[in-house]
């Protein structure tokens, strides 16, 4: 754990060094950090031998794009410590990751690691205008996952009051959120979406709180949700992004302009490819985000495919940062479903239950084959905002999704309207796909 | 003249009605009259109870989805065209009709008079025609004493 730091000040931090320094420190680090995975990553050193590429072959930070990609397959093929490039004795945190098949994917962390982690949430909770003094209602799961501890210690560093009540619980959340005068909030989007809701059933005014911040994380959410957060609070929302391969929360954080996510690219080098091709796209063309620890010892990430889609933002920020910025991520490549040859996003699906409810209600999308034919089934959990004592209204509620859905997606697919809380939740993340079809 | 009713949504399956009355009687929840309107895919439990707030307090604090809308108790003779003077009452003005969005039966009735639920769109409106024309429309404490 780093000390805590008195007074933090957001311009103290590496984020607005001039580019021509931020590129020397880049290139260094990762000169440093691909000779370490080499001597000590066998996975690693075999690709780059078999490229005929050695780490002293690197003349500046931009040649990382000769080096071989890293996947979420090697994580899983080198399962649990295939990737550590540090022996256990130096690593003093492991999580893992929710694996959706199988095996989950082990992280690791030396000392270093960890201050590394601590640092760069300091300055997302910073960049997001929180500080010392203020109350962080630390809602991310604690435990195998990232977001719990990750944001644990950066609330910590900060030199801010944190509360750590892990997800779950939601009648107990908005009691703590309430009595102990909680001032900034970090969770996933669509629990938050949850706590307003139960707070309004529960007859607590969320804009009558003092909580002004909510930092939110761990899957996509859109513009619109956005918007309807701070309609119904006075909460400022951020976007904050991570991974546990590369580290966990506090890779990429969104500054007051809302216009994009600055990487800490002092930690974290990024990249923008074609996901078919493998090449690098030019700043403010979408693609695959592909990132490059620069400082993490235990397990170094060169290259990780995050399949993530994303673009760079072209120019700078009117913040001041010198950081790079990346597009909210709104889809990943692997989240793309294929329904009778249509190609379809969970996003497009929410962006239609935002629009014709007003609020995003917890769905699902469950997918099956009838008759050698695929079948989409998206489930709503109804809400006091749209039920109704009509059987009309809401078969009427049900019909408008449908069209409106086919609007967008161009199949018409079913709309079941089912009981709050019977659709999953897991880490707080929430399962919006089940795929039935292989069954 | 109103009368407040719970709806509760409700999934067509096995078990689902039972658990939202069990959770009631536990909590010793008196049901005075009560309809099920379903679907395919759903159900709304409508239920008429003495304290509506507390029984909705008790549902939601159990998760689930309720909603509080007014109806109207009216007595109805218990014999053959009892109803239809209600229902001719209604259409009386055939610029304003009122429409009647459902109703059910009251499981009692008093004085050789029957009780129906009706759900208006307005129901102060059909209220006020159903006194012009005579009919009684009982207050909450009618309704809810009309057993004791």
């Amino acid at each position: 754990m780093t000390a805590k730091t008195p007074s933090f000040h957001p311009a103290s931090a590496p984020d607005f060094v001039p580019l021509p320094l931020l590129r020397a420190l880049q290139f260094d680090r990762l000169r440093a950090i691909v000779q370490h995975a080499y001597d000590h990553v066998e996975l690693f050193r075999k690709r780059l031998q078999e490229r005929k590429v050695l780490p002293a072959d690197l003349r500046a930070a931009e040649d990382v794009a000769c080096l071989p990609f890293t996947t979420k397959a090697d994580l899983r093929d080198t399962y649990p410590f295939g990737l550590f490039a540090k022996p256990l004795r130096d690593i003093v945190r492991l999580h893992a990751s929710s694996g959706t098949t199988g095996k989950p994917i082990v992280v690791a962390y030396t000392k270093g690691d960890i201050d590394v982690w601590t640092s760069v949430m300091v300055r997302s909770f910073a960049t997001c205008g929180v500080h010392e003094g203020d109350i962080i209602q630390n809602a991310y799961g604690y435990g195998l996952f990232t977001g719990g501890l990750g944001a644990h210690y950066g609330a910590e560093g900060l030199g801010a009051t944190v509360i750590p009540i892990s997800g779950g619980n939601t009648d107990r959340q908005i009691m703590v959120m309430k009595d102990f005068g909680v001032t900034a909030i970090c969770c996933t989007p669509s629990y938050f979406l949850h706590l307003i809701d139960r707070a309004q059933q529960l007859g607590v005014d969320m804009k009558a709180l003092p909580l002004r911040v909510g930092i939110f994380g761990a899957e996509p959410w859109t513009h619109s949700m956005r918007k309807h957060i701070e309609t119904v609070t006075h909460v400022r929302a951020f976007d904050i992004y991570g991974l546990s391969e590369i580290i966990g929360p506090g890779v990429a954080i969104e500054c007051s302009q809302h216009d994009g996510l600055h990487i800490f690219e002092d930690h974290f080098y990024p990249e923008i490819i074609d996901p078919e091709t493998g090449k690098v796209l030019p700043d403010g063309a979408e693609g695959e985000l592909v990132l490059t620890t620069l400082s993490k010892w235990a397990m170094p990430m060169i290259r990780y495919r995050t399949r993530d889609i994303t673009a760079l933002v072209p120019g700078t920020c009117a913040c001041g940062r010198t950081s790079r910025r990346m597009r909210r991520i709104g889809r990943r490549s692997d989240d793309m479903l294929i329904i009778r040859g249509v190609n379809v996003y969970p996003s497009q699906i929410e962006t239609v239950l935002l629009e014709v409810e007003g609020t995003l209600p917890h769905y699902q999308i469950v997918l099956s084959r009838e008759h050698g034919l695929d079948q989409m089934e998206v489930q709503v959990e109804v809400t006091s905002q749209i039920f109704s004592d009509r059987v009309g209204a809401l078969e009427a509620l049900s019909e408008k999704l449908v069209d409106a859905i086919e609007r967008v997606i161009g199949i018409r697919i079913k709309v079941t309207l089912v009981e709050p809380q019977t659709i999953g939740r897991s880490e707080g993340k929430a399962k919006r796909v089940l795929d039935r079809r292989s069954t | 003249m109103k009368i407040k009713q719970l709806s509760i949504f409700a999934e067509n399956k096995p078990g689902h009605l039972a658990a939202c009355c069990r959770l009631l009687a536990e909590n010793a929840v008196d049901l005075r009259a009560l309809t099920v309107a379903d679907t395919q895919h759903f159900g709304i439990l409508r239920v008429l109870v003495k304290d509506a707030d507390q029984a909705r307090a008790i549902l939601e604090k159990a998760g689930h989805v309720v909603k509080t809308t007014e109806v109207l108790a009216v007595e109805v003779a218990d014999q053959p065209g009892g109803l239809v003077r209600v229902l001719s009452a209604l259409e009386d003005s055939p610029l304003n009709p009122l429409n009647i969005e459902y109703a059910y039966a009251a499981p009692f009735g008093r004085n050789g008079k029957a009780v129906l639920i009706f759900r208006f769109g307005d129901p102060d409106a059909a209220a006020q025609r159903l006194r012009e024309s005579g009919i009684a429309v009982l207050s909450s404490k009618e309704f809810f004493g009309s057993q004791e």
